[in-house]
């Protein structure tokens, strides 16, 4: 196996780690630095707290005949068994900040510390969202700021700032293109969405009040053009294509598509999940797209956090920004930036929006982390970032393609992310096994049975964050396993063996669902 | 580049590997003529930390702080202190820095402090079942109202006039698409909720009745009332709470027969930051509603040693595998924000959130006594935890900016909410927490006095 470092330095796997499992039994059930750790609920009653407070309790009051007077069922902790317990939980989890984590599609890079720092200075993290505009000057800037560089980088026309997340953001384009048909007395029925889409997108054409038809693809993996133009016509209301899309392929063909839709009278959408791969390189609006959200979790590197919060602004072309929702920011010829909300939109021309996504002005903490970013890789940076995130995607699939199968590894490279079949596999064995055993070598997993498209997919996005030597490590564990799996061993079943649970019963959990703890003491 | 470990010969090295002879050669797919030539115009290049943080802090400057002035504002945001903790364990990077726990056996840290966070919400709203959190309060809302109309199969949705304008808002915007029904009102300036009013609005084909709880105008209805109406008419009651710390005071919205209860949960552990992140909180006070439930859940299993462990699970109501038959589109929780939540509410503990609660409402019955004792100034509510009405002689909204330009964050004017409705242009919101000093209090009521003489 390579080694992870330039002096050669590795471990040497021992017999003893061999019988790992032999070992004494614990009466903690801990084993060193596997830490097993109760629930609150198991730890703690509900007459300690943490939090220095005043023993004040609630006499006349004006509360209406309301007061909450059964017990509530928290438990409180001290402060230091509060971090402690928190912190025994957090080393059960795997991270970025612990290695490579080379999930397809959903862009797990390196979150740069300063974002962190600046998201907490007083004046955007102790800021009210209805404070009078005259005392939040700054933080309107920031998002005017960042909608500036969003609308520079993709060659659009507007940015809807507001949406909570990409699906968010998705929702938030397909009301607009829903607006603008309707403004022009065109109301459509149906939204195209290739096979290979995320699932968030026919979810999200059907809440629109559209009806879904599947766009097939070609051999080579990409949107099927002619079949695509066969089925446009007066119902087609948009077609959501992701570009680069989920097999981690550009779509050559986008700008023919685009003008095609447009003939057609429909709206593209493009999703967004996939900028990373071309932001400096290429614009979406010079594609022909209307509408795109910009994950910027994903490209911009806003910590994922276990499951967001994510941030999901959408940028429009000229003909959909009239009917992005409100509030939004616009700076005047005089430089200050105003926010724009129902009262003022006519003075800002803006009297067609769809109405509001979310109460107030979308993911503050997610902006000037995003702001910082591209201020800090800047113009050559972000270029830099996309060609190091394909060059390290390409490197993986070339290291690794003649033991796993790439489906479309011979139409040429690949963008951000490499994708595999299970083709060749042993008896029995799956890119389930495959994946639960590189979790043994120290990785969290790629994504895995995406795109629907490819038999047992492994879709691999190392991002451009990891070094060579980092890509040599993982590429080295990759070709064990996946040798481990063409020559039919069946211990991959059992994996993983090293992490602190064993594969879990999810059948189980959905069959006789428990979710929320109760005391089995009054059960 | 600080954030790009690869060198030039490393690249090279790579490219050779590969058969590439330039970086280009892997753009190829990209039609020419769409290519940049260059790094885009008008982005400056790379910068330093230092350049970088200097720019952020002078943006950060030229806003006013809520530490750093009397602070008088709520209406779905509030300001309470977090404990020092709370950011540490959120900036760990196995937190911050891991992904929606799919992977569960290197994921159990993210999703046992998910099974918590669920109970917690669950008991705090008197609910059988709690999500893994929304986006944020106004969306939760939107939601639970999309799920009424599965649960019924009606179409038509009766709003509390005092729920917060701008979740009415999303709801109504939303409901154009989906095509429901909305029945909204205004809220009107008296002291008690106008009970009878909303439940004369049900009728046979209402799908469910939408309550905040405290209202905007921060009064307390009387759920119980409300939910036997709704339930008389085959329709579910939705509770909204915006201010969570109020639940450690007044009953739970799920002990007074609320079906489905949300809200915003930014008041524990999240902090202000403009608006978002928030946290959506989301629960069902029967278990035979959670498969109409939307986003993700975290459940408790075994693994195969018959460890116990969580996962993620019912998928099947979510749209990475039932694509566009999903209860929602939604993606994501709001993860970091249901950590911080939980952990401040650890802290916290039952014994603790009583406590809060009977100190922020201890604080703001002072308060509100000393405020209205203003000439000119008079107090709305015959009910409020944290929050209440004062009703001025005069544009609140008028007043709230002029107070802001000399240091004072006066609270919410109701002309900021509702600008087009002239009746309520006089409602001032004003919220005390455990963070507003006496002091903050006597600056703002010789403001007002000032202001109104």
């Amino acid at each position: 196996m390579n080694a992870p470092n330039k002096s050669g330095w590795k471990p040497e796997m021992t017999a003893a780690d061999d019988g790992m499992h032999n070992g004494p039994r614990t009466v903690t059930g801990n084993r060193a630095l596997m830490l097993e750790e109760p629930l609150i609920f198991e730890l703690a009653g509900t007459d300690t707290t943490g939090v220095d407070l005043p023993e004040i309790e609630l006499g006349p009051n004006r509360l209406g005949g309301m007061e909450r007077t059964a017990a509530i069922g928290l438990p409180g902790l001290s402060e230091p068994e509060t971090v402690r317990h928190y912190t025994r939980l957090s080393r059960q989890n795997y991270a970025i900040d612990l290695g490579l984590f080379p999930l397809g599609s959903c862009t797990m890079k390196h979150n740069p510390r300063l974002n962190e720092k600046v998201a907490r200075m007083p004046g955007f993290a102790d800021v009210h969202p209805l404070q009078p505009v005259s005392t939040v000057r700054g933080a309107l800037e920031v998002i005017n700021e960042l909608a500036f560089w969003l609308i520079d980088l993709t060659g659009m026309h507007g940015v809807a700032m507001s949406p909570k997340a990409g699906a968010h953001g998705e929702l938030c384009g397909i009301l607009c293109i829903r607006a603008a048909l309707e403004a022009r007395g065109d109301p459509r029925e149906v939204v195209l969405v290739p096979e290979s889409a995320h699932g968030t997108n026919p979810a999200t054409a059907a809440f629109a009040g559209y009806r879904v038809e599947n766009i097939p693809a070609n051999a080579e993996g990409r949107v099927d053009l002619e079949a695509l133009k066969a089925r446009l016509g007066p119902d087609v209301a948009a077609v959501m294509i992701t570009n680069p899309n989920t097999c981690g392929l550009f779509e050559r063909d986008m700008k023919a598509i685009s003008d095609a839709v447009h003939a057609a009278g429909g709206f593209v959408y493009c999703d967004g999940a996939n900028f990373n791969a071309i932001v400096g390189k290429v614009r979406p609006g010079d594609l022909g797209v209307d509408a795109m959200h910009i994950n910027l979790h994903k490209t911009f590197s806003t910590p994922h956090g276990g499951g967001g919060p994510g941030s999901g602004p959408v940028v429009l072309s000229e003909a959909l920004s009239p009917f992005g929702p409100l509030p939004f920011t616009a700076r005047t010829a005089d430089g200050v930036v105003h926010l724009v909300e129902e009262e003022n939109a006519a003075e800002f021309d803006h009297t067609r929006a769809f109405g509001r996504m979310t109460a107030f002005h979308g993911q503050m903490g997610m902006f000037t982390r995003a702001l910082a970013y591209i201020l800090s890789h800047g113009a050559d940076g972000l270029r830099q970032v996309a060609e190091d995130a394909v060059l390290n995607a390409n490197y993986i699939l070339r290291s690794l393609d003649d033991l796993l199968h790439a489906p479309f590894g011979e139409g040429g490279p690949c963008m951000h992310e490499a994708l595999f079949g299970d083709r060749g596999f042993g008896e029995g064995l799956s890119t389930l096994d495959l994946a639960k055993s590189l979790i043994d070598e120290g990785y969290h997993p790629m994504t895995m049975y995406f795109p629907l498209v490819v038999h047992g997919a492994m879709l691999i996005e190392p991002t451009e964050t990891e070094s060579k030597a980092g890509l040599d490590q993982f590429i080295a564990a990759l070709r064990s396993v996946a040798e481990r799996a063409r020559a039919g061993d069946v211990s991959m079943k059992q994996a993983p063996y090293y992490a602190p649970r064993r594969r879990l019963d999810e059948t189980l959990a959905a069959r006789k669902p428990v979710l929320a703890w109760s005391d089995p003491d009054s059960a | 580049m600080r954030y790009l470990p690869l060198t030039d010969a490393d690249r090279s090295a790579m490219l050779a590997k590969i058969g590439a002879s330039s970086i280009d050669d892997l753009f190829v797919d990209v039609p020419q003529e769409a290519r940049l030539s260059g790094p885009i115009e008008g982005l400056p290049l790379h910068a330093s930390e230092m350049a970088v943080e200097k720019h952020m802090r002078r943006l950060s400057k030229k806003n006013l702080a809520a530490a750093d002035a009397p602070f008088f504002l709520g209406a779905g945001a509030y300001r309470h202190h977090v404990p020092a903790s709370v950011d540490h364990i959120i900036q760990r990077g196995e937190f911050l820095t891991a992904y929606t726990p799919y992977q569960p056996e290197i994921a159990q840290g993210t999703l046992q402090m998910l099974f918590e966070f669920q109970s917690q919400v669950a008991r705090l709203y008197g609910c059988a079942v709690a999500n893994a959190s929304m986006y944020d309060g106004s969306t939760a809302c939107w939601e639970a109202v999309a799920m009424a109309g599965r649960v019924t199969r009606r179409k038509r949705v009766v709003l509390s006039g005092a729920l917060h304008p701008h979740y009415a808002e999303v709801v109504r915007t939303m409901a154009k698409f989906t095509e429901d029904e909305i029945a909204d009102a205004l809220p009107s300036l008296q002291g008690a909720p106008d009970n009878a009013g909303l439940i004369a609005r049900i009728d046979d084909d209402t799908s469910c009745v939408v309550v905040q709880y405290p209202d905007i105008l921060g009064r307390i209805p009387d759920l119980a009332a409300i939910a036997e109406a709704a339930h008389d008419k085959g329709a579910l009651l939705i509770a909204v709470n915006t201010e969570p710390v109020a639940l450690g005071a007044i009953k739970a919205p799920g002990e007074l027969g609320a079906d489905i209860v949300v809200g915003e949960g930014q008041a524990i552990g999240v902090g202000l930051q403009f608006g978002g992140p928030y946290l959506g909180l989301f629960a069902v006070r029967d278990t035979k509603h959670v498969r109409q439930m939307p986003g993700r859940l975290c459940g408790e299993t075994v693994d195969a040693e018959g460890k116990r462990g969580f996962v993620l699970t019912l998928s099947t109501r979510e749209q990475h595998i039932r694509r566009e038959k999903a209860t929602s589109n939604i993606c994501t929780n709001s993860g970091l924000c249901a950590l911080a939540f939980s952990v401040h509410m650890t802290l916290l503990g039952e014994e603790g959130l009583r406590r809060l609660a009977a100190w922020n409402h201890t604080l703001a019955c002072k308060a509100a006594d000393r405020l209205a004792r203003v000439p000119g100034v008079r107090l709305l509510n015959d009910s409020f935890f944290n929050e209440f009405t004062l009703v001025i002689d005069g544009d609140a909204r008028e007043i709230v900016r002029k107070l802001a330009d000399d240091g004072i964050l006066a609270g919410v004017s109701l002309g900021r909410l509702y600008p087009a409705e002239d009746a309520l242009k006089g409602g001032l919101l004003v919220t005390v927490t455990e963070t507003t000093t006496e002091e903050d209090v006597e600056t703002l009521a010789s403001a007002l006095q000032e202001a109104l003489a």
